[in-house]
């Protein structure tokens, strides 16, 4: 690749000058530079992949995605391999996230976007951009020493210490401004011209944010969106804090749950042998948060493609 | 400056004057010599949880003294650290039990490293509720039907006799932790064995606040931990049955009346690392300040009669040079 696309320039500039050589090493390093991300993603698939089949000879696939029993760390018939409390953990604490996250954000967006003068936009937009940028671990503080004790007990809700409920609703103000921030930005981008010509036929503020831009801007909301679940669903420090650690098949958010990256946070820290079978079972829940994440993307490819509008 | 050189030649004073016992002058020249002069290297330390802080204290206090020496600590569990000390990776291994001779001994044995068990403290599990869930006594069966294996105990009620009604929440250590093999030994007769269904970790801070913010919380961990959190925690006593039934406190534990729940903790150094001087000058200074580092380090001291044993052990393998 780099050899024709160097010779091309050669022939374009006949003589090798010492500026065709100069660009010919910046398209090398630039090459280099995005071969690091596609080299080091093919070499996490490839460990977890080795890991996970190793994982597969000794517990049936079958096991694994079905049991609804989890206790790898435990020794001989107790021992059961069932991801699915650790699946449903995620996605209940993610729901929970992006029921306050999804709203909360796209009101955000719109009201920067369409109804805020602005001053006020100028300044509501950094400290959301702050917001985002606060580590993941205060969040988890957050939730288990003030939102629990101060807030949840105090209304009256019979939480335990570790409890989904806080934790997702924390983990729905850390996704909040991944959201609002993205969603704003392609709300903007949307040319004014849309929004004068609804103006001159009569329609008012909010007819012409939900009808026109939100429309218009749909592509981009996906993608805000999904990159919102993506964050949820990934999301370790936080729910390791404070959403406790018990596998969990329930439905009642003021239980202690257990999520797949929590899980591998948490076991990685003990001492595990290598090789062991429970050291293989951090890279099948590994390789699974991989391809939920994964057919996450893909969707979200899909719909962005599927609702994107051009603009002159 | 002066007051650190001072202190370091009292120290060595001190080692040689305990090295010395065996061989009378010339021997208590030769290490006053090599110990004048400051130590360096690294020391790696692994194991126990339980030991964990004991040994993180011992490491501190003894670079105030000898601040060229670095002194790792980690805590892989007594297993884990076995494994690794076994593999030669790791020069002192903390231990909440002694080394196993069926499984663990053979493997060290293999590799061609020798060991000697010292005991530096002394542990006692602690059984704690959340302060609204007031329990005196648990005795054995009761603590049992709470933790064995399928237990469908969810109610304070269920697990025996005169107990109150309450909701369970329940708190304990990882599996790899070494007082969760002791416990589940010593509760439900056979290490490893445990329902599976309560709130795990292994940070033991985790579990205090599991149990003092949680609503009919009850769990277990190293009796230290309840010591730093004693106003936010209930302690319950323990015994085989009603009568005998006693709360932990460091008699108790040091002269083991506080059954089952008590035991000793040691430390195994590798023959081959108490060659290195720093190596023999730390495993002696921890049995000669056992009571200091205990105190820093929130854990139950061994009684007199204890570190005599374990200053004895110590002096024999330095002497064995």
């Amino acid at each position: 690749m780099a050899d024709a696309s160097l010779a091309s320039g050669v022939r374009l500039v006949r003589t090798p000058t010492p500026r065709s050589r100069f660009e010919a090493g910046v398209k090398i390093a630039l090459i280099a530079a995005s071969l690091v991300s596609v080299l080091t993603t093919l070499c996490i698939v490839g460990s977890l992949l080795f890991e996970t089949l190793s994982f597969f000879g000794e517990v049936p696939v079958f096991d694994f995605l079905f049991g609804t029993k989890w206790s790898p760390t435990f020794a001989g018939e107790q021992a059961s391999f069932g991801v699915l409390p650790l699946l449903w953990g995620t996605l209940y604490l993610s729901l929970i996230a992006l029921a306050v996250a999804v709203p909360l954000g796209l009101l955000c967006a719109i009201y920067l976007s369409e109804y805020a003068p602005p001053r006020i936009r100028k300044t509501i937009k950094p400290v959301l951009e702050l917001l985002a940028g606060v580590p993941t671990i205060v969040f988890g503080y957050f939730a288990l020493t003030f939102f629990t004790p101060a807030i949840l007990q105090a209304l009256g809700v019979e939480v335990g210490v570790y409890n989904a409920l806080s934790a997702g609703l924390i983990m729905g103000l850390l996704v909040l401004p991944t959201i609002a921030s993205i969603a704003e930005d392609a709300m903007s981008a949307v040319p004014q011209s849309l929004r004068e010509g609804a103006f001159g036929l009569g329609a008012n503020r909010m007819q012409v944010a939900l009808r026109i831009v939100f429309p218009a801007a749909l592509s981009g909301i996906v993608a805000a969106l999904v990159l919102g679940a993506s964050r949820a669903i990934g999301e370790t420090v936080l729910v390791l804090v404070a959403g406790g650690q018990s596998p969990n098949l329930g439905a009642d958010p003021r239980e202690s749950y257990q999520t797949m990256a929590a899980f591998i946070a948490s076991i990685a820290r003990g001492d595990i042998p290598t090789g062991s079978i429970e050291y293989k079972t951090i890279f099948a829940v590994g390789f699974t948060l991989f391809v939920l994440t994964f057919v996450l993307n893909l969707i979200s490819i899909r719909l962005v493609r599927k609702y994107r509008q051009v603009y002159e | 400056m002066p007051a650190l050189a001072a202190v370091t030649a009292a120290l060595a004073l001190g080692l040689a004057a305990c090295g010395g016992d065996d061989e009378p002058s010339s021997g208590g020249n030769a290490s006053a010599g090599s110990a004048n002069e400051e130590l360096s290297g690294t020391i790696r330390v692994d194991g126990s949880s339980t030991v964990f802080p004991f040994a993180e204290a011992a490491g501190e206090l003894f670079n105030e003294e000898q601040p060229g020496v670095q002194v790792t600590v980690g805590q892989s569990g007594t297993g884990g650290g076995f494994e690794k000390f076994c593999a030669g990776e790791t020069d002192i291994s903390d231990a909440s039990r002694p080394i196993k001779d069926d499984e663990e001994a053979p493997v060290c044995e293999k590799a061609g490293i020798k060991f000697e068990e010292v005991q530096v403290a002394n542990d006692g599990i602690a059984v704690v509720t959340n302060k609204s869930l007031t329990v005196d006594c648990l005795t054995v069966d009761q603590l049992k039907a709470i933790w064995e294996p399928k237990s469908k105990v969810n109610n304070l009620e269920d697990a025996g006799d005169g107990l109150p009604a309450s909701p369970l929440k329940l708190f304990g250590p990882g599996t790899d932790s070494g007082t969760f093999d002791f416990f589940t030994g010593a509760i439900n007769g056979e290490e490893g064995s445990s329902r599976e269904d309560y709130e795990a970790s292994e940070d033991d801070n985790q579990l205090v606040t599991g149990v003092s913010g949680t609503a009919g919380g009850l769990g277990y961990f190293g009796f230290s931990y309840y010591e730093a959190n004693v106003d936010k925690l209930n302690l319950v006593a323990v015994g085989e049955d009603a009568a005998s039934c006693k709360k932990p406190d460091s008699a108790s534990i040091q002269d083991g009346s506080y059954k089952p729940l008590s035991r000793p903790l040691f430390m195994y150094p590798s023959d081959k690392a108490l060659q290195r001087p720093e190596v023999k000058a730390f495993m002696e200074f921890v049995v000669n300040n056992y009571a200091d580092i205990a105190k820093a380090a929130k854990i139950v001291p061994m009684t007199d009669a204890q570190a005599q044993e374990s200053k004895t052990e110590v002096d024999k393998l330095a002497g064995v040079q």
